[in-house]
Parts: C-alpha cells; structure tokens; sequence
C-alpha cells in the first residue's frame, strides 16, 4: 500500500527564523567556471505591490550541464564548490538578488537538450503551498525549441526569460508576478 | 535518458490549492492562470545535497540555544521522513520555526504584544539518519493571535521544511499538536479537502519519546513524495505499485 505525500501549509510570515542560517546569494564561488550572471528582480502580487515577506530558491546545473546529484549518470564533470543551490529572501520593496553562473545543457524528454534553464521555487506569505518556475537566458538559440517553454502559450513565454539590463554587463533582471496581468507562468511538478 | 522515473504526483485531494478565500492572505498573491504540467526531467529528479558537515547538534535543541533555559514545557518532537512507497528518507535535511511558548515569534513583523524570551530563538534544523528519523527537543509553542478576520487565533505549530533527494520532493508544512481546540477554526489548517491528509498534520502524543520528569514526546512522521515505478520494476515485481 502507498502513503500520499504530507499536505502542504504556507511558510507563513516569519520563515526568517528557520530558512536564513541557508540563505545563499552567490552560488558560484572563486573557482567555478561558467558564465558569470546577476539576477534581480522583484516579487510582485496581484496589486503589483511588492512582496516583503518571499523567499527564492535556486537549483541549477553547473556549466557542464551536470547536477551535483547522484541521479544524473551523464558524462560529465563535477565541480568541488558548486552545489547549484541558492535561497535568497526579498526585501522590504520586494527585491531579491542572486549571483551564479549561467548552466549548460541538460536532457529533457528524448534526451533532447535543454536550454539553459534555473529550476524555481517561490514562497511567500499568502502561498500555501510553493510555486514552481524556471528562469531562462535571453538570446538564447536553444530557447526555440526548449520542450518547457513550447508548453507554454507563446504570449506568456517571456514571463521565463530573463532580461538583459541596459549598459550593465552580466546583469539580467527577472520579475515574478504572482498573479493577474503579466502574471508569470508557474509549473505544476 | 529518456527513461528516467519521474516523481508520483499528489494524490487529488490532498494538497492545498493556491488560491483558499478563508485565508486572506492568498487571495492576492495565488497565480490565477491554471498552472503547466511538467514532465519531471533531470532538473526536477535532482536537488541540492547538504554534506554531512551541515548537521549540528546544537541546532536540533531548542532549548540549549542560549545561556539559559527558554520558558515553557519542554517538549520532544521526533519522527520518521519517508517516501510514497514506505522508503525511508535517509540523510535529508529537516529546519524548523516557530513562536515561544507565549506565542511570539523572534522577528520584527511580529507585532504580537507577547513576550520575547531571551533565551528562545525558535529555529533548529536537523539531518534524518540513515532510517529516515529526526528529532528535535524544544518547547511547546504558543498559541497567537493573526489579522485574518476577526477574532482569529493560530493554534500552536511548528513549521517544517524538507528536502528530500530532489526539486520535486521539496516540502514545507506544518505540526499541530492533539486536542488543540483552535484547529478546526483555522484557514490554513482547513486549507486541504482531505480530512485524512488534514488530520496527518496533528502530531501524535508519544509515550516512547516521553522522558520521565523532563518531556512529553510527540511524533511527527512526515512522507515525501515518492519515485513513480519504472517498467523495469514492474517486470521485476510483477505488479505496477
């Protein structure tokens, strides 16, 4: 007989106390090769008012396309200091911001390649249980034909990549909006 | 790579929706567009590994965090992390919050005009051991009160969060303890449909984990979700699980 997973409940308003002995903002330390990439943004309600009280996970690959986990069999390098997690929390404006290295290519579906992707989660006050998303890079030629975002009506793609920032090298902007206009696409995992 | 076994997902039912009116809160910051079923890929069967070097004993006592004793009952709260098949979860990391035993928490939105005990801090992590247990002493939290409608009071909790072997078996919930009579007037306890998934969130009273003139024990087993058979189990077991 199967048990059923434990119901979710929100962080609710006060997960500081718990998640910020792990908070980590810069995934890629001295040493990890890659691309180097900025990412802010804000967290943003269905008002489009900031939200003070969120917190971001990252989970990503390195940039090998290689995961720091046991299950992925691929051919490729580890790197000693790159565990691709991060947890940044927002601001009283609702701004978040991480440092990391942009990841290579990982297998989806057919083992066709993946673009370049963050796997996100989100939880705020107010969400009962996460949301789930991911961050794509911009002028990114395996975009196109990204099996995720070709689940995604194409109108609200855009909501997955990040923006490059005018002038500034290296930094790129990604919003979530959590509900209503411009709302950004969520995945059910 | 094209056969790798996702994880199970969650049985209708028995998780919250996003969007829950009783709950003020949700109401402007639940995504209103359906959400996008996706295949579980590499990227959602793996998850960040926390070494061995992140456990801390200190940090499983809640209690021995300061140079005093926190007020309140001291409390033992243990259990087992295991996956939709009964699998142990070993070496998963396990954080936990909550308020003090007046029912304040140790951060500034707290507004609650409740105590702060100066030798209470409220949060702890601990690491399952290689049958998948966790425990952790502290003491019980209070009950308080919250802004969503009038009158409105959270029973005691503790907040969990949990890993598991990947993205996908991220959990983050809460602990209530038996007989507390708040529960059944509170949104985010009501929040699920399933009875039997909601009552799963009530700890258990626990003779076994009881210590003699120092604690109650309560027991909170926690289940993750589970690898999804693959064809080739189901050659090996003759019956798809």
């Amino acid at each position: 007989m199967s048990l059923h997973a434990t119901t979710w409940q929100t962080v609710g308003p006060f997960f500081k106390i718990g998640f910020s002995w792990l908070y980590r903002d810069n995934l890629a330390g001295s040493g990890v090769s890659g691309e180097r990439v900025e990412i802010s943004g804000r967290i943003l309600d269905g008002d489009g008012k900031p939200v003070p009280d969120g917190i971001i996970e990252i989970w990503q690959a390195n940039s090998n396309g290689k995961y720091a986990h046991p299950d992925d069999a691929q051919e490729k390098p580890i790197e000693e200091g790159f565990t691709g997690y991060g947890r940044v929390a927002t601001d009283d404006e609702g701004r978040f911001h991480f440092t990391t290295i942009k990841p290579g290519r990982v297998p989806g579906p057919g083992g066709k390649p993946q673009a370049p992707h963050l796997a996100i989660s989100v939880f705020t006050r107010g969400l009962l249980r996460r949301l789930v998303t991911r961050v794509y890079f911009p002028d990114e030629p395996g975009n196109a034909e990204d099996f995720a975002l070709n689940l995604v009506e194409p109108a609200r793609r855009g909501t997955l990549i990040a923006k490059k920032i005018e002038g500034e090298p290296g930094k790129l902007e990604w919003n979530v909006k959590m509900q209503g206009g411009g709302e950004t696409v969520f995945f059910d995992v | 790579m094209n056969s790798i076994p996702g994880y199970r997902r969650y049985y209708p039912g028995t998780q919250p929706p996003h969007l829950h009116p009783g709950y003020v809160s949700s109401l402007r910051r639940a995504p209103l567009q359906p959400l996008v079923p996706l295949p579980h890929t590499l990227s959602e069967i793996t998850g960040p590994v926390f070494g061995p070097e992140i456990a801390d004993v200190k940090a499983t006592d809640l209690t021995r965090q300061h140079s005093g004793e926190p007020l309140g009952e001291r409390i033992i709260v243990s259990g087992r992390v295991l996956d939709e098949n009964s699998r142990p979860v070993p070496h998963t990391l396990v954080e936990v919050w909550q308020a003090n035993a007046a029912g304040r928490y140790l951060h500034s939105r707290d507004q609650h005009n409740a105590p702060l005990d100066p030798n209470f801090t409220g949060c702890g992590h601990a690491v399952t051991d290689a049958e998948g247990r966790y425990r952790f002493v502290t003491i019980r939290p209070g009950e308080y009160p919250w802004g969503n409608h009038y009158n409105a009071w959270r029973p005691a909790h503790i907040h969990f969060s949990l890993f598991g072997p990947a993205f996908a078996t991220r959990l983050v919930t809460q602990m209530y303890f038996p007989g507390d009579p708040l529960i059944p007037y509170d949104p985010i306890f009501n929040c699920t449909d399933d009875e039997k998934a909601r009552n799963r969130l009530i700890s258990l009273f626990d003779w076994e984990t009881t210590i003699p003139a120092q604690a109650l024990g309560y027991r909170f087993d926690i289940i993750l979700s589970g690898r999804e058979s693959t064809p080739m189990e189901t050659h090996a077991h003759g019956e798809k699980r």
